[in-house]
């Protein structure tokens, strides 16, 4: 397939602006470009043809199953979207009176407060743009709590090794140095090990809950009581959300700070880049540091307020990714409270149920119950059959399936990570468990051909080494 | 050739001297890691603890910390594996990290016999 700068010709192109209706002024000469912008040149129906072929490549959630771990790829309702494309919506500035976006505001804040309420926080901002962004800012807070109390020396945050892999990089990004700890064989935070290593330079606490293995933590009082003790602060990595809903509270749990993936959890179309959001919530004693500005009510109106001298700061311009607040402020008044807890337990069922329809061909290393995902290892089938996990997922491409996350999380070798989600039904879990099975059974009679696998995509296996050691990444202008 | 020694966490060290010693990671764990694509190294100089991170190795499946098997002070660096990450998947054994000097302290170490039983 050509790319869009390889299409067209010189001088062709389509008025797609409108004219101007404000005066214009040119910019200083100096900030203007020397050599004409190198646009590609072609004609609407050239461009309308080149994004209907890119879409027909594409594999999304509307296309088929689509269970990649860690990620919650769940159907998007369109009503969502019907309510983002609002003019109300979209045709507002960010720097306008906020007299003029009182709905707006309504939007911002009414998502707060069921957040608040689904979480168990006391407050919720909206900045940052994804989920280790909304990580970065919560230990940001976690930085200025124990600033402001002049305990400087709490610089180490602790993370247990079936956490998701943004949980110690956002940590290093924040500023502070990062402690693994290992799990037990039964997929849990190791508390011996946590209570050797917390102490006076504890800062924090990282848990992803559910963790990556899907499993709830069931010592999770426990864990948040030593570290509470130590006097450090709990974090919620609440990227697994999904699994809980209306069900358990992080805020009930003992923990000081939480980030949700708007875009997984609350429905909001991702995976091909964003815009995400993660929200980044938090217990009353450290509100007074969360980004600025909060909205808060005032004299009967919604209305922002920079007041906090102590505030973190901004994390991103404006007020984070707003339309996918407005999707995901649509998905939670769609289902309500009693639909979000049936979400979140029917998310649990399915993943059990293909558990139970593919335990007995495949080695599940913590066989559950899981929560909203589980974990295959392919160890042995590497070691018998030389088909690796990769050879396998790609030959899922084969009968039309996206597969699962491979290769985390890493202590499970040969991993694929399986989250089939609350929106898929029980024909398709058989389904999909059945086309497994088939694969298994291939893998043992003919591992040669799943080397050769995908055969019947567009792209057959691109060279990921040479892409990631020699990567071209603008286009070559001749 | 010295003996080599291997640590649980799959790096392996050849003593030159009792206090100066190479440091790398196992044929084991470059299979495990698959295609290696970029390495970060230390500098010379640098302070490394056994037990602690001092590198890390990135393959095309996940990035991965190295962690040392000595305490001591960075006295080489095997450059050429910046650019050649490969030279890594090619011989392990060959593709050395870094060269420690001054050497004090020890992670537990196992002998080849030990960690080839530990991976079986």
């Amino acid at each position: 397939m050509k790319l869009i700068f390889e299409k067209g010709k010189e001088g062709r192109g389509c008025e797609m602006l409108p004219e101007s209706d404000v005066p214009v002024t040119a910019p200083s000469e100096k900030f203007l470009r020397k050599k004409e912008l190198r646009l590609p040149q072609v004609s609407e129906t050239e461009i309308s043809r080149h994004y209907t072929q890119l879409m027909k490549r594409t594999f999304g959630v509307n296309n088929g199953f689509y269970p990649l771990g860690s990620c919650t790829m769940k159907y998007n309702p369109k009503v969502n979207d019907d309510m983002a494309k609002l003019p109300g919506f979209t045709e507002v500035h960010p720097l306008q009176p906020e007299s003029t976006v009182q709905g707006c505001l309504e939007v911002l804040k009414k998502t707060e407060e069921a957040l608040c309420e689904v979480t168990g926080m006391d407050a919720i901002d909206f900045q940052p743009a994804a989920g280790a962004h909304g990580e970065f800012a919560g230990l940001k807070l976690i930085w200025a709590y124990h600033q402001d109390r002049k305990d400087v020396k709490r610089t180490k945050i602790i993370v247990p090794d079936s956490a998701h892999g943004t949980n110690p990089a956002s940590a290093a990004m924040a500023g502070f140095s990062v402690i693994n700890i290992p799990s037990t064989k039964e997929g849990y935070v190791d508390l011996e090990e946590l209570r050797k290593v917390v102490g006076e330079d504890t800062a924090g606490f990282m848990l992803t809950n559910p963790n990556t293995i899907g499993m709830f933590d069931e010592n999770i009082l426990e864990i948040t009581r030593i570290v509470h003790e130590a006097g450090g602060l709990n974090y919620y990595d609440g990227a697994n959300l999904n699994a809980i809903m209306g069900i358990a509270r992080p805020g009930d749990m003992g923990f000081d700070v939480v980030h949700l993936n708007l875009h997984k959890t609350f429905s909001t179309p991702h995976g091909g880049g964003g815009p995400g959001s993660g929200p980044v919530g938090c217990k009353e004693q450290l509100i007074k540091y969360l980004p600025t500005p909060r909205i808060i009510n005032k004299d009967g109106s919604l209305t922002f307020d920079s007041k906090s001298e102590v505030s973190i700061g901004r994390v991103k311009a404006f007020y984070g990714n707003f339309l996918v607040v407005v999707r995901a402020l649509t998905y939670i008044l769609t289902l309500g409270a009693e639909g979000l807890r049936k979400a979140s337990e029917n998310a649990v069922i399915n993943a059990n149920y293909m558990l139970h329809l593919l335990k007995d061909t495949f080695d599940i290393p913590f066989p559950g119950p899981c929560m909203h995902e589980f974990v295959i290892s392919l160890e042995e089938l590497k070691k018998e059959k030389g088909v690796s996990a990769l050879d396998f997922a790609k030959t899922m491409l084969d009968y039309g399936n996206h597969p699962p996350t491979m290769y985390f999380p890493l202590i499970v070798h040969e991993a694929l990570m399986v989250e089939p989600t609350e929106t898929e039904s029980i024909e398709t879990l058989k389904e999909v468990a059945e086309i497994y099975k088939q694969i298994y059974d291939r893998a043992q009679k003919e591992p040669e051909a799943l080397h050769l696998s995908p055969v019947t995509t567009v792209v057959g296996r691109p060279d990921e080494v040479a892409a990631a050691r020699n990567p071209i990444l603008r286009y070559q202008f001749k | 050739m010295k003996e080599i020694f291997f640590t649980k966490t799959h790096e392996w060290v050849r003593f030159l001297t009792d206090t100066t010693a190479r440091i790398g990671i196992s044929d084991y764990a470059q299979d495990q890691l698959g295609d290696l694509v970029f390495v970060n190294l230390p500098e010379v100089g640098d302070e490394v603890t056994a037990g602690d991170e001092f590198a890390d190795v990135e393959s095309v499946k996940a990035v991965s910390n190295v962690y040392s098997p000595v305490t001591g002070t960075v006295r080489a660096v095997n450059e050429d594996l910046l650019d050649h990450p490969e030279l890594i998947n090619e011989d392990a054994y060959d593709a050395w990290f870094i060269e420690v000097e001054d050497i004090v302290d020890r992670a537990e170490l196992l002998t080849q016999e030990e960690y080839d039983a530990m991976n079986a």
